[in-house]
């Protein structure tokens, strides 16, 4: 990767990390209401697996922490922001919200609220992709937590039995809300739970955006030559709450500082500044440069939206003219 | 015009649609290699193979879920559930994601998926294996759910919901699989809104569905044989969304109503019925509807208990005459 594309990458995931910074003042400002859930110290994760995917054409589908996979997606941030906003201009024109952000004409097919319901949705996708012959794969990017669920089980049965190709990324921040792992679950190791199902499984760290790379590369090699499932996991960290009404009380002070001292985008800084990629007075324009289109050109076109008529509550219940 | 079996009209449904289009396709327990619980995907694994006619495994709400990701993108997926009993399981996938991806998603995301479920009691099932689930679908925003009385509605409504950009509930019934009908030879539609009137009356509307349109067939002949009572009878045929306007127009036309069904009493389609009645026409009324349901009861083994929990022509005749004071 050449120092263009290094920059590039530091730039997204420090968008990433102030977009949602931004966010939570929004919410705080009580601009963006309901439930949101911010990605801040797992930025390594979405940005990096999907730098090595075809964003566009490649299916990606996610929980409720979704903003930065539709941004990695290739949505817009404009739109996305103005959903939060609940804004007319937003990706799902406002009827969405935080946890239900879509994009189809870039393959983001959501933003889902209720955990272990997208396991199904992606082999779906690739189930299609499957019928309609093609290169394609299905990406579906869950939490440790999500594994708990029936839906993991039955959907890794099926997408090995019918060689579905999708690839099924775990984040594994060692918590689902306030529960750490070790209490919930027996195997800790996700990426052992999908053995008996004989799909292929990594594990690796998911705070360096290059070993998430490295790691991503071959699993979705995999996905899209042999036609076959494939389980990474990516183990990381939230340095934020849960959502906005998370008090953090499980976690003690010394483990978050711990994982703040390994933060995806400190780790990256430090490597292309010692590589003399970037210098620090141009990480710092670029910091500058990031929240000001955040702020004039993002949340501006937020703000300034129109929300949605009120006369058209009811539209999209149905497809319209169809029975 | 060809006399055919119910699971005849579903089959065929099936193999025009993907004969027609290859990326319709059929998934469920045992609807490939067995060829279906009920037939109604006899032969279809042979002609289309393993790819578009899938055995799956006992995993409801995930091989739904699999059928709404397909839908989401394209495909067109017919998914069998084995019996609306085993439904509940697939729920999640259904109520929190097929049925309300296009709303909210503004419109943009489609979900062309259709599920088929037999269900209704058959005979001495006992609880587990005899529920009625329509109340539950039919209180869902974003689901469309129709259920065929015949061999012509089995298949007219299977490919209307096929073609159909929202995601569709066949509700068929266990007990009607082998019912006989004419069905036409060229390939036709039933529309997925609207009642159908069944016999035109003059005296009082029966409202019914499914099974239940020929408990009201019945005891309309009845009725008209023994008491001189006029009796219309509509199928109500769309569950979700419900035409008010067509309830209305026959309560205006026979002045009293009817609801005749075979799922329990509270919270279904004969309350819903009585609501719209209340809503459109009140004043046309001569006489306060009344509704005739199975027992509040989960369905009985034994074979007297079940014959008392559910329904039958005698119990319409028995109402009418009662409101009729004949
Ligand atoms: C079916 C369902 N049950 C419970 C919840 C409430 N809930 C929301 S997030 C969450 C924790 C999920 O943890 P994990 O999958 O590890 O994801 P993370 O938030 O850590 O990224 C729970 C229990 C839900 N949304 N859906
Ligand atoms: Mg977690």
């Amino acid at each position: 990767m050449d120092a263009t594309d290094q920059k590039r990458l530091l730039r997204e995931m420090l968008f990433a990390r102030r977009f949602e910074e931004r966010c939570a003042e929004a919410y705080h400002e009580r601009q963006i209401g309901g439930f949101l859930h911010l990605y801040p110290g797992e930025e390594a994760c979405a940005i990096g697996v999907l730098e090595q995917a075809r964003p566009g054409s490649d299916y990606v589908v996610t929980g409720y922490r979704d903003h930065i996979h539709a941004l990695k997606s290739g949505m817009d941030p404009k739109a996305l922001m103005a959903e939060l906003f609940g804004k007319e201009a937003g990706c799902s024109k406002g009827r969405g919200g935080s946890m239900h952000l879509f994009d189809p004409d870039v393959r983001f097919m959501g933003g889902y609220a209720l955990v272990g319901g997208p396991f199904p949705l992606a082999a779906g996708f690739a189930k299609a992709i499957q019928l309609r012959g093609g290169d394609e794969i299905s990406i579906c990017f869950l939490g440790d937590g999500a594994n708990n669920q029936g839906t993991f089980h039955e959907t890794m049965n099926m997408a090995s039995l019918w060689n579905l190709p999708v690839l099924f990324v775990c984040e594994n921040n060692l918590y689902g809300i306030g529960t750490a792992i070790e209490r919930s679950t027996v195997e800790i190791n996700q990426y052992k739970r999908v053995a008996p199902y004989g799909i292929e499984a990594a594990q690796c760290d998911g705070q360096d955006i290059d070993v998430v790379m490295a790691h991503a590369e071959r699993a979705i090699q995999h996905v899209r030559e042999k036609r076959k499932p494939y389980f990474l996991e990516l183990m990381t960290y939230r340095l934020r709450g849960h959502s906005m009404s998370d008090s953090g009380a499980y976690r003690s002070r010394e483990e978050v500082e711990e994982w703040a001292q390994r933060d995806p985008i400190g780790i990256y800084q430090r490597r292309l500044m010692d590589a003399n990629v970037i210098s620090g007075e141009e990480f710092h324009a670029l910091d500058q440069a990031v929240q000001d289109e955040i702020e004039n050109g993002i949340v501006r076109f937020a703000v300034e939206s129109p929300e949605p008529r009120v006369e058209d509550v009811a539209r999209y219940v149905y497809v319209e003219g169809d029975k | 015009m060809a006399e055919m079996m119910y699971w005849q009209g579903i089959l065929r449904a099936h193999d025009e649609e993907m004969a027609r289009d290859p990326l319709v396709f059929a998934m469920g327990e045992d609807i490939g290699v067995a060829g279906g619980t009920y037939k109604a995907t006899s032969g279809l694994f042979a002609k289309y193979g393993d790819q578009r006619v899938i055995d799956t495994p006992i995993s409801e709400n995930s091989y739904t879920g699999i059928g709404v990701g397909a839908a989401m993108v394209g495909a067109r997926p017919i998914v069998e559930i084995m019996s609306v009993n085993f439904a509940w399981l697939a729920m999640d996938q259904l109520m929190n994601n097929a049925a309300k991806i296009h709303y909210m998603s503004g419109g943009r995301i489609r979900c062309p998926f259709v599920m088929r479920v037999p269900g209704g009691t058959a005979h001495q099932l006992g609880a587990q294996h005899s529920a009625r689930m329509e109340r539950v679908f039919m209180g869902i925003s974003g689901l469309r759910v129709v259920t065929p009385a015949t061999p012509r509605d089995a298949y007219g409504l299977l490919k209307s919901a096929v073609r159909c950009d929202d995601p569709v509930v066949i509700l068929e019934h266990e007990a009607m699989y082998n019912l006989k009908g004419e069905i036409p030879d060229t390939e036709f539609f039933t529309p997925l809104e609207g009642v159908e009137v069944m016999r035109p009356g003059k005296d009082i509307s029966l409202f019914a569905y499914n099974i239940s349109v020929h408990w009201a067939l019945d005891a309309a002949q009845k009725l008209a044989e023994e008491y001189g009572i006029d009796a219309e009878v509509i199928d109500l045929r769309a569950l979700r969304p419900m035409d008010r306007a067509g309830i209305a127009a026959s309560v205006r036309k026979t002045h009293r109503a009817l609801v005749v069904e075979e799922d329990e009493a509270p919270v279904g389609v004969g309350s819903e019925v009585m609501a719209i009645i209340n809503e459109e026409c009140f004043f046309d009324l001569d006489a306060a509807p009344v509704r005739v349901h199975a027992l509040d009861v989960p369905i009985p083994y034994n074979r007297r208990l079940e014959k008392a929990a559910i329904p039958n022509a005698a119990d319409v005749v028995a109402a009418v005459r009662k409101m009729l004071g004949r």
